[in-house]
């Protein structure tokens, strides 16, 4: 090494989601931005994987970082990924922004086992408050003026667990998140009003239990 | 610089051996004590070893010195960077065009078939000459890049990076058909008098010409030829008649014209043909070693390339992730087709600097 930078610390969220993958898996992060989050896990995990990016900047900065990426459409390009070819594969707070989430949720769990999901909550409480005012939600986990929002779909933690169990998705573990980005210290249940965000870890259910609905209803 | 001789010829993967082979190349900046900084350059079809400064009493600099320099993404005040000329090329090194030891007379089409493979030999021997036992980085461009690739799959330790860039790994059947009809032109030419045209004192020149006029069309996208020509006249105004009235067939002239000074048609036919036949990902071996050895490869395609368009590098970064490989793609935004990859486009620059400099950092 001649002078690597030391990495900055690891955003919250994706540090959460760090916690949820085993040292020494490959993993997929779709979506992968400056590629802060493989870069964490290759260096302090012994991960290997790929970012798949599709902003041209945030992809130079990735390559910079020594985070391989490809870049490609998320929404299109994912049938190049082979079978169960990774141990786990991300989707931080993008399933909003694609545009057909149920296919690229279908392609998450053919492309690896584990699948961890997070995004924003349309029905946290501030975002209804926000609505009944007359305005479209604008809080810390939605931040974009309606006009120039990257987000496509605008659901809540309710529909997102529906769409899981039609999926036949299991969630192993949902971590609803307050507008900190930290775990939130409400009951899970209340998670469709309380919780700014949330996240996931996903598999695919192998026999069908009974009572896996999502929960939260 | 003779780097084979009788008694350590070089043995071609398609049969055949060649007793002597020079080669010509070209360094710029200063090898590391530690040997630790070298980056091997690999040139595409027509290329030769002056990649990049001026030579003496030249009005134009190498061929990729926009990308070669102090300063520039590949910088020498940092990297040795290496060049030779390709093997079976005719600007310094070993060809079908070179006098043949046993016959006294230039090869011609007795010149052995070549290989990917075979270039990648050549470029080894060079590599032991020099005392570089592992390369920062090989780089290459469209016949360059599939060296480097080649290279990375079948001594993926020589090298810690790899950079792949508007290449294919296998070429497509309009690819190839192109190939075929430049290869007719020339072969077809009077003057090639069975590749012995040098005893004739004689050269294929309306073929080699036409078949680079033709080539030069796929290297340029429609966009590019429109920006640069649209349907501009080449005097006053258009005379319907059948002579050069368009600026773009006076340029295809042109390009034809200037390129019989610089390349020999035996050659064209050699090294286009090795890249018809390029097909590395056929054997189910083919990525056992790169798997292993994990070099990291920075694969480039451009958005308007029609030769070996984006979906020839989607195919080449398939196979590599698939193996485990650590592989970065980008596609390029460029409306230069094929010849982008010699063009000072900001992005891709900005891409292999980052490539590089993360290369640099981290060490062979």
């Amino acid at each position: 090494m001649r002078g690597a930078a030391s990495s900055p610390p690891l955003r919250r969220d994706l540090a959460l989601i760090s916690s949820l993958i085993q040292p020494g898996s490959r993993v997929l992060d779709l979506g992968c931005g400056d590629g802060a989050l493989l870069r964490h896990l290759m260096g302090r995990r012994g991960c290997t994987g790929s970012g798949v990016e599709i902003d041209p900047e945030a992809v130079l900065t990735a390559v910079r970082a020594g985070v391989p990426v490809i870049e490609l459409d998320i929404d299109q390009d994912l049938d190049r990924f082979g079978d169960q070819s990774y141990d786990a594969v991300v989707l931080s707070r993008t399933l909003q922004a694609v545009r057909r989430p149920r296919e690229v949720l279908l392609e998450m769990i053919r492309i690896a086992p584990r699948v961890i999901v997070s995004m924003p909550n349309f029905a946290y409480w501030r975002n209804r408050l926000r609505l009944l005012a007359g305005h479209a939600p604008v809080s810390k986990d939605l931040p974009h003026s309606w006009f120039d929002s990257p987000n496509v779909h605008f659901g809540s933690l309710d529909d997102l667990e529906r769409l899981f169990a039609d999926l036949e998705l299991q969630v192993m573990r949902c971590l609803p998140l307050a507008a900190s980005g930290r775990p939130s210290l409400w009951p899970s249940r209340t998670r469709n009003w309380v919780a700014g965000a949330a996240l996931y870890e996903l598999t695919a259910v192998l026999v069908s239990p009974p009572e896996v609905r999502g929960g939260g209803q | 610089m003779t780097l084979f001789t009788p008694d350590r010829p070089l043995n071609l993967t398609r049969g055949g051996r060649l007793d002597l082979v020079e080669v010509r190349y070209e360094t710029y900046g200063q090898l590391s004590p530690r040997r630790d900084n070298a980056v091997f350059i690999c040139h595409a079809l027509t290329g030769d070893a002056h990649a990049a400064g001026f030579q003496a009493g030249a009005d134009k600099p190498g061929w990729w010195d926009n990308l070669i320099g102090p300063g520039r993404p590949l910088d020498t005040d940092r990297f040795f960077v290496v060049c030779p000329n390709i093997l079976g090329g005719c600007q310094g090194t070993t060809g079908p065009g070179s006098l043949n030891p046993a016959t006294g007379q230039a090869y011609g089409l007795d010149f052995p078939i070549l290989d990917m493979a075979d270039f990648v030999s050549v470029h080894r021997r060079l590599c032991e000459h020099l005392g570089l036992s592992r390369l920062l980085a090989v780089i290459g461009g469209s016949l360059g890049g599939m060296q480097a690739l080649q290279w990375a799959l079948s001594h993926p330790s020589d090298l810690a990076n790899a950079c792949v860039i508007a290449a294919s790994s296998r070429l497509s059947a309009q690819n190839i058909a192109f190939s075929a009809v430049a290869r007719e032109a020339i072969m077809r030419d009077p003057g090639f008098h069975q590749g012995q045209y040098n005893q004739f004192g004689d050269s294929p020149d309306l073929g080699l010409s036409i078949a680079r006029m033709m080539a030069h069309i796929t290297y340029l996208s429609e966009e590019a030829l429109a920006l640069k020509f649209d349907r501009e006249p080449e005097r006053d105004g258009l005379n319907h008649g059948f002579g050069v009235d368009f600026a773009v067939e006076s340029y295809l002239h042109h390009q034809g014209e200037v390129f019989l000074d610089r390349f020999d048609a035996l050659s064209y036919l050699y090294l286009s043909r090795v890249m018809d036949y390029f097909d590395p990902f056929a054997s189910p071996q083919a990525t056992a070693a790169i798997a292993a050895a994990r070099p990291n490869l920075l694969v480039c395609s451009f958005t308007s390339d029609w030769r070996f368009g984006p979906q020839h590098s989607r195919r080449v970064v398939s196979h590599l992730e698939r193996a485990g490989v650590p592989v970065t793609y980008r596609e390029l935004a460029s409306d230069f087709g094929h010849d982008s990859f010699l063009l000072p486009i900001p992005r891709y620059h900005d891409t292999l600097r980052a490539f590089l400099d993360r290369a640099w950092e981290v060490g062979s």
